[in-house]
């Protein structure tokens, strides 16, 4: 019996209850519903999704709950979401709703306390760090938050450390500069976090085939990956297709 | 014919109940004895850690009218996740006893015996199981079961004929056991599709 399946997680960008794709964080442009997006992963039976609100933390919506209740309402795998929390209760109300990873990027900019208290009510397993990894004009590669607009001066690896020590379950690590773009992952800077945490790290932004899925595995030690436009759009002309690998992929080890 | 999910404080019961009611059934969530005492199918959810979960459930003052549901009529219950290690004799993660309804103890991940440095704990992902017990809870899941796993400790040393599935993750071990009216499963059937909406049904339906 094979013992390992690789995750494969569509990610899923929203703003204003609508579903968007862009690229290296912008030109976003409308797909469709999301909700209706999310019910067609789950006839696909997707290993697990991920929601990311882009808006939600600019402009101070909070979650948008009523769209996320009827996405859990009938999405029978893990389901992740992030964007706008900026409170435990936020959290907390998230669980109820039936999601059970919460996604932290700017709130844990300020502070990695709260992934600590996050993690105390609902275990470590339900709180997911997101690193949005830019690389400057010089190469050096830090982490942002706040759409990838605010920059934390900090390497990606050593803020991972720091969250991995703060009780973070998991890192959803995202390539800015790759993202939306087909590139096929950041194997750099996979590798330069997942050589230093024992957790869970989920390589973003980039992937164009199974076999990028299987090279940032296999070589960068990332434990799944998470899918936007390979997922979402088809062709050069950024066809709206909803699609999903048609085989599960196993670990190369 | 009431699904009752305890509410103890802990676990992702929002999930657990979406699922039922998407199958049809009337499911409540609630931490009234009252509510337990007429429920015809009980769920234990559970998350996080072992030895704080069973506090929450020791100190909810529930313990007694669920024994007398779960061994007085006999009502099905099932536990989910730590919700299934509940029911075991002990845990090692805060070192306490657990309710001890089924024989066994809950251990971590022996990482000495993984086959190789990057299996990680917690094992979260899919995994395919071996159902060992065909029919009941996994009647018509014999040739394919595969479910959501999020977990750093394990069931050890349940007696065969408890168990009715297993995982292969370097390793066997039991990820769902069962004695009499009483099923607990590590994984969640609640996250995973069409496997978890059978189970469930077999459950509720049992």
């Amino acid at each position: 019996m094979k013992q390992r399946r690789i995750r494969v997680i569509p990610s899923l960008l929203v703003r204003r209850g609508g579903l968007y794709k862009g690229e290296k964080f912008k030109d976003h442009k409308y797909v469709g519903d999301p909700v209706n997006t999310v019910r067609i992963f789950n006839e696909k039976e997707v290993d697990e999704i991920a929601i990311l609100d882009i808006a939600a933390t600019k402009e101070e919506t909070g979650p948008n709950f009523a769209m996320l209740q009827d996405i859990a309402a009938e999405a029978f795998m893990p389901l992740a979401y992030g964007g706008g929390i900026s409170t435990v209760q936020q959290a907390e109300q998230l669980f109820k709703l039936g999601i059970e990873k919460i996604v932290v990027n700017s709130l844990a900019g300020d502070s990695l306390d709260v992934l600590r208290d996050i993690s105390s009510i609902a275990g470590a397993q339900s709180v997911v760090l997101s690193i949005d990894a830019k690389r400057n004009l010089w190469g050096k590669t830090t982490a942002h938050t706040h759409a990838g607009t605010r920059n934390l001066k900090i390497e990606p690896h050593e803020y991972a450390q720091r969250a991995q020590e703060a009780g973070v379950g998991e890192i959803l690590l995202t390539s800015v500069d790759r993202e939306g773009t087909l590139g096929g992952f950041d194997m750099d800077l996979v590798s330069s976090v997942t050589s230093v945490v024992d957790i869970p790290v989920i390589a973003h932004g980039g992937a164009a085939s199974v076999a990028d899925v299987i090279a940032v595995t296999a070589q960068a030690g990332a434990s799944a990956v998470a899918i936007g436009r390979l997922f979402t759009l088809k062709g050069k002309h950024k066809a709206v297709l909803i699609s999903y690998f048609d085989e599960p992929i196993f670990a190369q080890f | 014919m009431t699904t009752l999910v305890i509410d103890y404080g802990v676990g992702n019961l929002g999930a657990i109940e979406n699922i039922i009611s998407y199958l049809g059934f009337e499911v409540r969530i609630s931490s009234d004895p009252d509510d337990i005492l007429v429920a015809t199918r009980l769920v234990l959810p559970g998350i996080g850690h072992f030895a704080k979960a069973l506090n929450s459930f020791e100190t909810s003052g529930l313990r007694p009218v669920l024994e007398e549901r779960v061994f007085g009529n006999k009502t099905p219950i099932l536990g989910i996740c730590v919700g299934m290690q509940m029911l075991l004799e002990h845990g090692s993660e805060g070192d306490v006893p657990g309710l001890g309804w089924i024989g066994g103890r809950v251990v971590g991940f022996d990482t000495n015996r993984f086959e190789s440095p990057r299996l990680q704990v917690p094992h979260m992902g899919w995994s395919d199981l071996e159902v060992v017990r065909p029919g009941g809870l996994f009647t018509g899941l014999e040739d394919e079961a595969r479910f959501y796993f999020a977990h750093s400790f394990h069931a050890d040393g349940v007696a065969p004929e408890n168990v009715l599935a297993r995982v292969h993750y370097s390793y066997d071990f039991p990820v769902a056991i069962a004695q009499d009216n009483i099923f607990g499963v590590q994984f969640h059937p609640e996250k995973s599709h069409r496997f978890g909406m059978a189970l469930f049904r077999n459950f509720l339906q049992s």
